[in-house]
């Protein structure tokens, strides 16, 4: 057995046997638990998700194959006040992180103080073509996706801040219609803050964000379609928004405007909440192979003729080389000192850095720069000697295209495995919306990894999902 | 209320191929019962070749199996996915369009076909045996219901119920008719005497395989006779897979649909329907029952071209 899971912080359990008081009553309750009874719930619970359809594409595998998240029906559970201090805290990394978008594209005045390097510009993700364009509100990042880890009681860290096309709220949202399903029970006995208005909230704010003057703006949703492998979720959110899923082939633009095809002629669209990528938006400005996009939609979004959310070049706030100077950002631009830490980042573009890592690689995690959804990383304590090796060589060949990160002994919940219940290890994704105000609901996709020891959670990597629960008292 | 295009486009195949899928099911399942009847005229092939033609594929048919013996020909129809009207082919095309647009119809409608499908896939790769086919029959058939049921108990009745319902009844106007057609020409050979056990059978077959020999029993209270099956499957309003039915709907639907109104699509449907509301069957014995079938597949289908084309396949705005 690897040894995280041992000396890992366990929510439920402390090392000496004693149950954490945000999980009495729940440890009670499932210590009578039959084993075989869980097992049930986990498969009715698989049943109805792939009735619903509730899946995702892995990419590799043969084209349409379908395959479902696994899903854990034991809980995560977080105290309310332990909720706030997360809450608090992403809410003003991503204040934060809004404001040096709409810095970088217009003054520069954080780089003109020396806080962050001049060197970002060169960043590929940064996008002059957004130089000087005025987005509504200032808002660049609509929705955030703000990855949390906990390793002890009190010590959260934020792993990174997805701010480009975040994806698992669906997964935060049918979990817990799942839950409510299979323990009825338990809502009625523990007050669970509720989460099923995330949709409405996410609504009011793209409307806030149409061009000043549009009353009773047209919001849309734009997906790469039917064979990505998030597509369940676009469908899912634009159903519980009440508004269109379109293709880019449903999309045009004309007279500095977007319209949408439909049975009755064109439509104008005043608001795109967009799940593709900035490089596949417009095969006229960025990638001109791109089948997804709409010919044009840059032209038009640059003056002003249609909102994106989120904004086009979030991409450079939420890459791992900028992600170092997100506390300086808190500092400068909002005065204040950040509620939740990062995690101690090696640059591997720095020579020291650099030296470091790689004396020190079977104790670390290496990411790519830009690198996403677990593929092209190394986790040095549970890699090969061999797999070490290999990474060693292309970290050398281009540097400056890693980081790295001190391996975090992840906390772990008690989760439904083939054994019986044991420990896994977690991380949290709350998401964070930007509209009018900055918000987000008391809930989270949380994900596990499900191998023993395993502390990779993503779900193309065998990882799975848990409701979270924020618990507004200690229940009965 | 108005719809993208393209996810009226996908709704409309959805209902079509659903609505394919239960007809060829009821084919198969109305031939299988006719091969349990003793008949010494007609041989297995002569059978069970009318099934195949009905789907308008015998040349496919013909280079894969060669001979029209039962067994081939379930395969063929049931299962095979080199046959693009396969009921395999069908429910999975009907299923891909339904997953283009699931959020275009209520989630129930959705959950539908994709447990339809989900139930569908274990059939996959099992040859069916005789006797498993009238099971599989039902099921498809009960299936076909449950979708009609849920999308009309369910769905907001804007455009998107309506070209669900549009695509249920072109491809139900068309598979009656081709259904007629090809058991009318087979089982009215020149000379041949009218109304023995033989024809009774096989007359009342194809009353079953639109579920309309209660109807036929109810309305005309005699012997069947294939002028009256005609007429009931032709010309009767109150008949629910009759074409006269299939057009009541076709022109309310057309006529509710939003925008683009007096359009082509319009003009042909209220063109065919006056026709099948003002025709008497006596008149379309003279011409030809089967001159008048061929001459509405036709139309039908043109309509369908039409439909597409103001509605479906929309490009540049």
């Amino acid at each position: 057995m690897d040894t995280t899971l041992q000396t890992a912080f366990d929510e439920m359990q402390l090392p000496a046997g004693a149950v954490r008081e945000i999980y009495s009553a729940y440890a009670d309750w499932l210590r009578d638990v039959p084993h075989q009874q869980l097992e049930s719930k986990r498969q009715e619970a698989e049943l109805l998700f792939r009735r619903v359809g509730i899946t995702f594409n892995v990419y590799g595998e043969t084209a349409g194959a379908e395959r479902l998240i696994p899903f854990d029906v034991i809980p995560r559970l977080l105290a309310a006040k332990e909720w706030k201090v997360l809450s608090d805290g992403a809410i003003q990394r991503v204040r934060a992180l809004n404001m040096f978008l709409n810095d970088i594209y217009h003054n520069k005045d954080i780089i003109k103080a020396g806080i962050v390097p001049a060197s970002i510009l060169a960043n590929s993700q940064y996008r002059p073509e957004m130089h000087g364009v005025d987005v509504p509100n200032g808002i660049y990042a609509h929705i955030a996706g703000v990855d949390i880890v906990r390793t002890s009681e009190s010590q959260f860290y934020v792993l990174e801040d997805n701010l480009r096309t975040p994806s698992g709220v669906s997964y935060m949202l049918e979990d817990r219609k799942m839950m409510m399903r299979l323990f009825p029970e338990l809502f009625r006995r523990y007050s669970i803050a509720p989460v099923e208005h995330y949709p409405q909230v996410l609504l009011n704010n793209l409307r806030a964000v149409a061009q000043p003057g549009v009353q009773e703006p047209t919001v849309v949703l734009l997906t790469p379609g039917a064979y990505n492998s998030a597509y369940f979720e676009h469908a899912f959110i634009a159903q519980q928004m009440g508004i269109e899923l379109v293709e880019g082939q449903d999309l045009f633009v004309r007279n500095n405007a977007v319209y949408m095809r439909t049975t009755e002629g064109p439509k104008r669209v005043d608001v795109i909440y967009r799940r593709i990528d900035d490089d596949f938006l417009d095969p006229l400005s960025f990638r001109a192979d791109s089948m997804l996009g709409v010919p044009g939609l840059l032209t038009v979004y640059r003056n002003g003729g249609v909102t994106l959310a989120n904004a086009v070049g979030t991409g450079v706030a939420d890459d791992k080389a900028t992600y170092t100077y997100v506390p300086e950002m808190i500092r400068f631009y909002l005065g204040e000192e950040p509620i939740l830490s990062n995690v101690p980042t090696y640059e591997l573009s720095k020579e020291d850095d650099l030296k470091y890592v790689l004396d020190h690689l079977p104790e670390l995690v290496v990411k790519e720069v830009q690198g996403s959804g677990g593929y092209g990383m190394l986790v040095g304590p549970s890699a090969s000697k061999k797999e070490i090796e290999e990474f060693r060589l292309r970290i050398l060949s281009n540097p400056a295209n890693y980081i790295a990160q001190p391996t975090l002994a992840l906390s772990t919940c008690p989760t439904l495995v083939e054994q019986g219940i044991a420990p896994r290890h977690v991380d949290l994704r709350p998401f964070v919306l930007s509209g009018k105000t900055v918000t987000l609901v008391p809930g989270a996709l949380c994900r596990v990894a499900l191998r023993e020891g395993s502390l990779v959670v993503n779900s193309s990597q065998g990882g799975g999902t848990k409701d979270t629960w924020v618990l507004n008292d200690l229940g009965m | 209320m108005k719809v993208l295009s393209r996810t009226a486009d996908h709704l409309y195949w959805m209902a079509r191929y659903i609505e394919r899928a239960e007809n060829m099911a009821r084919v198969l399942d109305v031939t299988y019962n006719m091969s349990l009847v003793p008949n010494a005229a007609q041989s297995e092939a002569a059978l069970w070749q009318p099934a195949v033609e009905i789907a308008g594929n015998t040349e496919l048919f013909e280079k894969n199996y060669g001979e029209y013996t039962a067994a081939n020909v379930i395969q063929y129809m049931s299962m095979d996915d080199a046959n693009p009207s396969s009921i395999y082919n069908s429910l999975r095309s009907a299923r891909e369009n339904a997953r283009a647009v699931r959020v275009a119809m209520s989630s129930e409608t959705w959950e539908n076909i994709n447990t339809l499908w989900l139930e569908f896939s274990q059939f996959i790769g099992i040859r069916l045996v005789e006797s498993g086919l009238s099971v599989f029959c039902d099921w498809v058939k009960s299936r076909s219901h449950l979708f009609r049921g849920v999308s009309f108990g369910t769905m907001l009745r804007d455009d998107a119920f309506r070209f669900v319902r549009l695509g249920t009844f072109i491809e139900r106007a068309d598979n009656t008719a081709r259904l007629l057609d090809v058991k009318y020409h087979l089982l009215l050979p020149e000379g041949e005497e009218v109304g023995g056990a033989v024809d009774y059978y096989e007359w009342s077959a194809v009353l079953h395989s639109v579920s309309a020999f209660q109807a036929y029993q109810k309305v005309f209270s005699d012997t069947i006779v294939p002028w009256r099956v005609a007429e009931l499957l032709v010309l009767r309003g109150d008949m629910p897979r009759s074409l006269l039915a299939c057009y009541d709907e076709i022109t309310i639907i057309l006529g509710q649909l939003s925008g683009r109104q007096n359009n082509e699509c319009r003009r042909l449907a209220g063109e065919l329907h006056a026709k099948l509301r003002y025709a008497r069957m006596r008149d379309i014995f003279q011409d030809g029952l089967h001159e008048f079938l061929e001459d509405f597949i036709v139309s039908n289908n043109k309509l369908g071209g039409e439909i597409q084309r103001t509605y479906l396949n929309v490009h540049g705005g």
